[in-house]
C-alpha cells in the first residue's frame, strides 16, 4: 500500500490552499490518513505555488501511522493539478508529470506572465507547444478551460478543478464526499458546487481542442460595400480576400465608401507588383493590405471620439461589468489630448497657427496640460465627444491627414522600389508599419524607429536585406529606449541620417 | 490583524484533553505552548510563523483565563529581550520569529540571555525560511545555537513529535538552565496533521507573581566578572546537564533496523524526506520500517557524544544527512570520532551537495552513492519508479519557480513568475512615479528595504540596488551622502521596517549625520508582507493595542524638517511632485516623503463584506471597475510597463488587421484608478475608462439616467446606421 500523491500548482489568489483543504477533508471523512502542505511565502503575491497532498487510504487507528512526505518527488506523483497552461508545462518541466503514472488535470487558459504582457509587440508564449508538452508527458491528460467554467458558475477555479479531480474516479476521493467537503467549507457553497459540477463533467470528457478563430474570407460584408467586395473577388486571388475585405470595411467605417475606394486603388498598384514579382504566396498583397488599411485609419481625435460614443461600445461596457439593461452604468473615459493633437485635426494653415503661435499656446495650454476624465455616458460628455467626432468630415483637409499621406506614399514607394529586386524585402518593409502605433510619445517613438529603418534601407547589402530589415524591426520592438536598435545598427555599421520631414516640430509628436 | 479573524483557529486551542487536534503544524506548536504552562509569549511576525502570532493575538480571552501574557513585539530583539523575565523567575517563556533574519536581529539579547542562563524554561520557536519559496538569505540557525550555546531542536515533522518536543524543550531548558530553540521548516509549519491534545496548563508561577516578589541575583547578570564565570559554567555544568537530560528522556531516536555495518544519521526535520527516499529505493516501507539503522537527531545541538558512540559501535561507516552549510554536525561527528578514537568513517557532504535544499531526490542520490560504496547489494532490489530514475542524472539544479534570478533546469519554454504587487496595491504608483521622475532627473542610487515594496526591484519597475536588512533602507544609503552632490540617493522604507528600527537606524541617523538624501516611507497601515499585522501607525488596530500614531509626527519628532505626505498614492501627479521636490529641494537635511494609502489586500478584506451587506440591504452601492477599449488600444503595452498590475493583462486583438494583443482589465480589478492615472500622467492613450455601475439606484437617479439615455440613444441609433461592421 502506497500513498496517493497529489501536487497542485496554482498562483496567488486562485484558491490552491482551499483545494488542498477540500481534498484532505474528503479523505479524512473516510477516516483515511491525509497530509497537506505548501510553501506559500512571497509566492502568494501573484507568484506560483505548489501545494502537496498525500492520502494514505487506510483507516486511521487500524494500523500504525504512515510516514508521509512534505514535498513531491519528481517522477513519483499520481495526480498533478495545474490552474493554468504554463503552470502545467512547468510541472512537466520539473519532472512532476510522468507518462508512467501521472494524471494531469490542467486548465487550458493562459494567465500571462509579466514578461509576456510587457512586450512592445506580441510577447506571448506558444500555447500549442505547452499543450504538446502536457500531452507527451502525462499518462492521462484532462485539459479544459476550468477558469471559464468557474467564472460561469460565479466561483473560483479551485472548485472546477476539484470537480475534475473527483471525475477521475480515485478510490479515496468519491464525488459525494468531495461535495460534502465543499459544503463543510461553508463559504460560497452554492457557486462552488455549481463550478464543481461543471468541472466534473469536463473531467469525464478528456480534453478539448483549442480552436482559435481568426480571419476568414466568408465574413458578413456590409451591403453598402457590395461593389467594392465584388471588385476584390474579381481582381484578387482568394488568399487575399479576407485581408482586403477587412481593409475595405475598416477604411470605409473610418471615413467613407470613397475612402475605401481609394484604399483599393492603392492596392491595385500592389496587385500589379505582385503579378510581376510575386512568388505565388501573395504575401506582399496581404501585408500591404493589412498595413495600408491600418495606416489609412490612423487614430486621431475624431476617430477616438467616434469609437467611444457608439452604442455597440456602450453595450460592451455594460456587458463587461454585468449590468442589467435598466441599471445605471456610467462610463468615464480618460483622455489627455495635447495641443499638437488638437492642431492636427485642423486644416494645415489653422493647425500651424494653433501649434506655433504663442498666444494660441498660452490660451489652450492650460486645457491640455492635464488629463481629462469625460463621462461619455452623460448628456454633456456624450455631446462633447459627438462634437469632436464630427471633425471626421474635414479629416481629409487636416494637418495630420496630409502628413500621414505623405509618409504613407514614401513607404509605398519604398515597397515598390524594393519589389523590383527583392520580393521578400518588399514584404519586410511593408511590415515595418507595425512599428507605428499608439498615441503621443508612443506614436512618436514608433514613428522615429520606422523612419530610422526606412532611412537605412539604401545602405543595406543586396543579399540578406530582408532578414536585416526583419532584425531591425524586431530590435525596435525589444525596448523603449531604442538601445537594441541602435546597437544592431552599429553592429552592421549603418548610419542614420534622419530625413528632415515637413519642417514642423509637432510632426514628431503627432 | 483587524482585517482577518482567527476565531476558528482560537477554538482549536481550547479543545478538550483527549480530543484530536487537527490543523497546521505551527498551530499545533501554539497549542503545545499552552499545554506546557507557558507564562508569557512574544515574537515578531514573518513567514512561516506569522500564524502563531496572529492566532494568539486573537486569543486574548483564552490567554487571560490561563494567565498568559502576550506581546506583539516591536522587533525580534524586543522579543528576545523579553525572555529576561525567565532569568530570575521560574517563568516559562516562549518567543517566535523567522530565522535567520530574526536570529540576526535578536542575537544581542540572545547572547546576553544565554550567558547568565535561565531559571524558567525558555523556548525560541524559529520558522526556518530555507529552500523553495524562501524570501531571505540562505543561512543556518545552527551557528546561533553554537555561538551563544543555546540548544537547538529540529524534531521530526509530525504533529505528535512536534508537540512532545515543545513540552520537552522547556524541561530541557530548565534542567540545563539554558535557552532552547526549536526550528521548523516552512513545510512543517504549514502541514496539516493531527495529535491527541492534553490539557492547557496555567503557569504555576505567573508574570504577576514575579512583579509582586522582585528578585535579583547579580551572578546571573551578563556583566563582568560574572560573564567569565558563565563561560565556564556553560561547559562544565549546563552542557553535561543537557546531554544527560536528552539521553534520559530519549529525545533523540534510534531505529535499529538490522544489525548492519553501516548507518544513517539525520536531522529530525529531514526524517520524512529520508524515509521517502529509502522507500523509493525499496529499502523501507510506508511505515518507516527499514533494515538500515537510523539515528534521528531531534536535538541537533548539543550532539550527545555518548549516543553517537553507541550508535557508531560496530559500524564501518555512517552517512550524515544534514541540510545547509557549513556542515556543523558532520564536523562535530568527525571531532567525536577522532577524540574517542572510533573507527567508523563519517560521510556527509562528500556524498551530498554542499549547498541547497535537501529534497527527497537529493537525499536519494546521496544514499545511492553511500550504498554503492558500502553495501552495493542493497541497491540490487532497487525499485525506483521510471520517472524518478530519469531525474537521477548528475545535474542538481535548485528549482525555485517563483523566484527571480534562479535559472530553471534547462530554460525551456516556461517563464518564471516572480512575485509582484497585488492588484490595486498602493505601492505600485509610488514606483511608477519614481520611474517617471527618473526620466526627468536621470537615474539615482536607490537603496531598497525588506517588505512588499522590495518587489519594485523586479520588472516592470527595476528599482532598487541593494537591500541591507529590514528597516535598513535609509541606513543602506548612509555612505552615499556628499555635501553639494548633484544627485541625491533615494532610499525606500516600509512602515513595518520603520517601526522595527528604521526610525532610529535610518531617519535619526540621517538627521544626526546631516544627510541630504531622500527617504520614501511607504505607509500602508500594516505589516503587510508578513500577513497584515497591526503596527504603531495602523489605523484600525484592535482594542488590545495602542496605534494610529502618525509616522510623519515621529519623523518630525526625531528632527526632520523637510517632510511631504501624500495621502493618496494613486494620485500620480502629487506623488511625482513630492518626489521631484525632494530630489531638487535646496533645503539641507534629509527629505522624507511619506506615501500613504491602505494596503489593498487588507482594504478588500475589510470592505468586501461591508459592500455585500449593503447590497443585501438594498442600499445604493457604486461598483467600479476599469477597462480598456480594444478598439482604440494599439497593443504597445506601455501601460503594463508602467504599472504591472496583475489585473491589467492582454488578450487577442479583435481587429483582424492587427497582430499585437490588446491590453485588457480582468474582472479582478478593484478600481484603484492607477492605470487611468498612468495613461494621463504619461500621456499614453485614450483607451482607459472607469465603469461605475450604480446598484440599487434611487428613483431620481434612475429617471434622469433614463432621460439622458433616451436622447443619447437616438443619436447612437443614427450613428449606428452609418457604422460599417465587418465580422470576419
Amino acid at each position: 500500500m502506497r500513498p496517493l500523491k497529489i501536487a497542485i500548482l496554482a498562483m496567488g489568489g486562485e484558491g490552491g490552499g482551499v483545494l488542498a483543504d477540500w481534498i484532505v477533508q474528503a479523505a479524512e471523512r473516510q477516516g483515511f490518513h491525509a497530509q497537506s502542505t505548501s510553501v506559500p511565502g512571497v509566492a502568494q503575491r501573484t507568484g506560483a505555488t505548489i501545494y502537496y497532498v498525500e492520502i494514505f487510504p487506510v483507516v486511521r487507528g487500524t494500523v500504525e501511522a504512515p510516514i508521509l512526505a512534505l514535498m513531491p518527488t519528481p517522477g513519483d506523483v499520481d495526480v498533478v493539478i495545474a490552474s493554468e497552461l504554463m503552470e502545467a508545462a512547468r510541472a512537466v518541466q520539473r519532472g512532476l508529470v510522468t507518462p508512467d503514472r501521472t494524471l494531469l488535470i490542467a486548465s487550458s487558459h493562459r494567465v500571462y506572465a509579466l514578461q509576456e504582457k510587457m512586450a512592445m509587440g506580441d510577447g506571448r508564449m506558444d500555447s500549442a507547444a505547452f499543450r504538446t508538452r502536457c500531452e507527451g508527458a502525462s499518462r492521462q491528460l484532462v485539459l479544459h478551460d476550468f477558469s471559464e467554467l468557474a467564472e460561469k458558475a460565479g466561483s473560483v477555479i479551485s472548485a472546477s478543478l476539484f470537480g475534475a479531480l473527483a471525475a477521475a474516479g480515485l478510490q479515496s476521493l468519491p464525488r459525494e464526499l468531495c461535495e460534502e467537503a465543499i459544503r463543510e467549507g461553508g463559504v460560497g457553497v452554492a457557486a462552488s458546487l455549481k463550478a464543481f459540477a461543471a468541472g466534473f463533467d469536463a473531467g469525464t470528457q478528456g480534453h478539448s481542442t483549442a480552436s482559435e478563430a481568426r480571419l476568414n474570407a466568408h465574413g458578413q460584408m456590409d451591403p453598402r460595400l457590395a461593389d467594392l467586395a465584388a471588385r476584390v473577388v474579381r481582381d484578387y486571388p482568394a488568399a487575399t480576400h479576407a485581408m482586403l475585405n477587412a481593409g475595405i470595411a475598416k477604411t470605409s467605417d473610418y471615413q467613407s465608401r470613397d475612402y475605401a475606394d481609394l484604399y483599393l486603388r492603392k492596392m491595385d498598384e500592389v496587385r500589379r507588383l505582385e503579378r510581376d514579382r510575386g512568388d505565388g504566396t501573395f504575401r506582399l498583397t496581404n501585408e500591404v493590405a493589412r498595413h495600408l488599411a491600418l495606416w489609412m485609419t490612423f487614430e486621431d481625435l475624431p476617430r477616438v471620439a467616434e469609437l467611444k460614443i457608439r452604442a455597440s461600445r456602450f453595450d460592451r461596457v455594460r456587458q463587461e461589468i454585468g449590468a442589467a439593461p435598466d441599471q445605471v452604468v456610467r462610463i468615464n473615459d480618460y483622455f489627455h489630448p495635447r495641443l499638437d493633437e488638437i492642431a492636427d485635426t485642423l486644416p494645415p494653415a489653422l493647425g500651424r497657427v494653433v501649434s506655433q503661435s504663442r498666444i494660441a499656446r498660452s490660451l489652450l495650454g492650460p486645457f491640455t496640460r492635464n488629463g481629462r476624465v469625460v463621462r461619455s455616458s452623460s448628456f454633456l460628455g456624450f455631446f462633447l465627444l459627438y462634437g469632436v467626432s464630427r471633425f471626421r468630415s474635414i479629416r481629409q483637409y487636416s494637418l495630420r491627414y496630409r502628413r500621414e499621406m505623405s509618409e504613407m506614399s514614401d513607404w509605398l514607394s519604398h515597397v515598390q522600389k524594393a519589389s523590383d529586386q527583392d520580393y521578400g524585402l518588399a514584404c519586410e518593409i511593408a511590415e515595418c508599419q507595425r512599428l507605428i502605433k499608439g498615441y503621443s510619445d508612443t506614436h512618436a517613438r514608433g514613428m522615429r524607429n520606422f523612419r530610422t529603418i526606412m532611412s537605412v534601407l539604401a545602405q543595406l547589402p543586396a543579399s540578406g536585406a530582408a532578414a536585416k530589415v526583419r532584425q531591425l524591426r524586431e530590435a525596435a520592438l525589444s525596448d523603449e529606449s531604442g538601445a537594441a536598435l541602435g546597437e544592431l545598427m552599429r553592429g552592421i555599421s549603418l548610419r542614420t541620417s534622419p530625413p528632415a520631414r515637413s519642417g514642423s516640430p509637432s510632426a514628431l509628436q503627432a | 490583524m483587524a482585517e482577518r479573524s482567527f476565531k476558528h483557529e482560537v477554538q482549536k486551542l481550547k479543545i478538550a484533553p483527549g480530543e484530536e487536534f487537527e490543523g497546521e503544524g505551527i498551530l499545533a506548536v501554539t497549542k503545545a505552548l499552552l499545554q506546557s504552562g507557558v507564562a508569557y509569549v512574544g515574537g515578531y511576525q514573518g513567514s512561516p510563523v506569522s500564524h502563531l502570532m496572529d492566532v494568539l493575538a486573537d486569543a486574548s480571552e483564552t490567554l487571560e483565563e490561563l494567565g498568559v501574557h502576550f506581546d506583539s513585539s516591536a522587533s525580534e530583539a524586543t522579543a528576545a529581550a523579553m525572555l529576561g523575565a525567565s532569568v530570575h523567575y521560574p517563568l516559562r517563556g516562549a518567543i517566535t520569529f523567522k530565522s535567520t533574519v530574526g536570529t540576526n536581529v535578536a542575537s544581542d539579547a540572545l547572547s546576553n540571555l544565554a550567558s547568565g542562563g535561565v531559571t524558567g524554561g525558555v523556548l525560541v520557536i524559529l520558522g526556518e525560511d530555507y529552500g523553495e519559496g524562501s524570501s531571505i538569505i540562505q543561512e543556518r540557525s545552527y551557528a546561533f545555537a553554537m555561538k551563544s550555546q543555546m540548544w537547538l531542536l529540529d524534531p521530526r515533522p509530525d504533529h505528535a513529535s512536534l508537540v512532545r518536543s515543545v513540552e520537552k524543550a522547556f524541561e530541557l531548558s530548565e534542567a540545563s538552565r539554558t535557552p532552547a530553540m526549536l526550528t521548523m521548516r516552512v513545510r512543517a509549519c504549514h502541514s496539516h496533521g493531527r495529535f491527541v491534545a492534553s490539557e492547557n496548563r496555567r503557569p504555576s508561577f505567573t508574570v504577576r507573581d514575579a512583579l509582586d516578589e522582585p528578585r535579583r541575583d547579580i551572578d546571573r547578570m551578563a556583566l563582568a566578572p560574572a560573564t567569565f564565570v558563565h563561560e565556564h559554567e556553560k561547559i562544565a555544568d549546563r552542557w553535561p546537564a543537557a546531554q544527560a537530560f536528552i539521553k534520559e528522556h530519549g529525545l533523540n531516536e534510534v531505529f535499529r533496523g538490522e544489525n548492519l555495518h553501516i548507518g544513517l544519521v539525520v536531522q529530525g526535520g529531514l526524517y520524512n524526506s529520508l524515509m521517502r527516499a529509502l522507500e523509493l529505493l525499496g529499502l523501507a516501507d510506508t511505515y518507516g520500517a527499514t533494515a538500515l539503522p537510523v539515528y534521528v537527531m531531534n536535538v541537533v545541538y548539543p550532539v550527545v557524544d555518548s549516543e553517537v558512540e553507541e550508535f557508531f559501535a560496530g559500524k564501518d561507516a555512517v552517512l550524515m544527512l544534514e541540510e545547509g552549510q557549513p556542515e556543523f554536525i558532520e564536523q562535530i561527528l568527525h571531532t567525536t570520532v577522532n577524540r574517542m578514537a572510533l573507527t567508523t568513517r563519517v560521510h556527509g557532504k562528500d556524498m551530498l551537495p554542499r549547498a541547497g535544499e535537501y529534497t527527497t531526490l537529493v537525499l536519494l542520490k546521496g544514499l545511492r552513492r553511500f550504498l554503492q560504496k558500502y553495501a552495493p547489494s542493497m541497491l540490487e532490489q532497487e525499485r525506483i519508479p521510471e520517472g524518478v530514475r530519469k531525474m537521477l542524472a548528475p545535474k542538481v539544479t535548485p528549482i525555485v519557480p517563483s523566484m527571480p534570478g534562479v535559472a530553471l533546469d534547462d530554460g525551456g519554454p516556461v517563464l518564471p513568475r516572480p512575485p509582484s504587487f497585488c492588484t490595486g496595491c498602493p505601492e505600485r504608483p509610488v514606483f511608477t512615479a519614481l520611474k517617471m521622475v527618473e526620466k526627468e532627473t536621470g537615474k539615482h542610487h536607490i537603496s531598497a528595504d525588506i517588505g512588499c515594496h522590495q518587489f519594485a526591484a523586479l520588472a516592470p519597475f527595476d528599482i532598487g540596488a541593494t537591500s541591507m536588512g529590514y528597516g535598513l533602507g535609509a541606513a543602506g544609503a548612509a555612505a552615499l551622502n556628499v555635501a553639494d552632490a548633484d544627485r541625491r540617493s533615494v532610499s525606500i522604507m516600509g512602515d513595518g521596517g520603520f517601526w522595527h528600527n528604521g526610525l532610529t537606524s535610518g531617519i535619526g541617523n540621517a538627521v544626526f549625520n546631516q544627510s541630504d538624501n531622500v527617504i520614501v516611507l511607504v505607509d500602508n497601515g500594516y505589516s503587510a508582507a508578513t500577513g497584515g499585522q497591526d503596527i504603531l501607525s495602523s489605523r484600525g488596530a484592535g482594542p488590545t493595542r495602542t496605534a494610529s500614531l502618525p509616522i510623519a509626527q515621529a519623523v518630525r519628532g526625531i528632527g526632520v524638517k523637510w517632510i511631504r505626505s501624500v495621502s493618496r498614492t494613486y494620485d500620480l501627479k502629487a506623488m511625482k511632485q513630492a518626489l521631484l521636490e525632494a530630489l531638487t529641494s535646496k533645503e539641507s537635511g534629509p527629505k522624507v516623503v511619506v506615501a500613504q494609502s491602505e494596503c489593498m489586500l487588507n482594504k478588500q478584506r475589510r470592505t468586501k463584506p461591508q459592500v455585500r451587506q449593503r447590497l443585501k440591504a438594498g442600499e445604493r452601492v457604486v461598483v467600479e471597475k476599469f477597462g480598456v477599449d480594444a478598439q482604440t488600444c494599439t497593443g504597445d503595452h506601455s501601460c503594463i510597463r508602467l504599472s504591472g498590475c496583475p489585473s491589467l493583462t492582454i488578450k487577442d486583438n479583435p481587429d483582424p488587421l492587427r497582430r499585437d494583443p490588446v491590453a485588457t482589465v480582468e474582472s479582478s480589478c478593484v478600481a484603484c484608478g492607477h492605470c487611468g492615472e498612468v495613461s494621463h500622467a504619461a500621456v499614453l492613450c485614450p483607451s482607459f475608462y472607469r465603469i461605475q455601475w450604480v446598484r440599487n439606484a434611487g428613483w431620481f437617479e434612475r429617471l434622469s439616467n433614463r432621460m439622458a439615455n433616451a436622447i443619447i440613444g437616438s443619436v447612437q441609433r443614427r450613428l449606428a446606421a452609418r457604422e460599417i461592421r465587418y465580422a470576419a
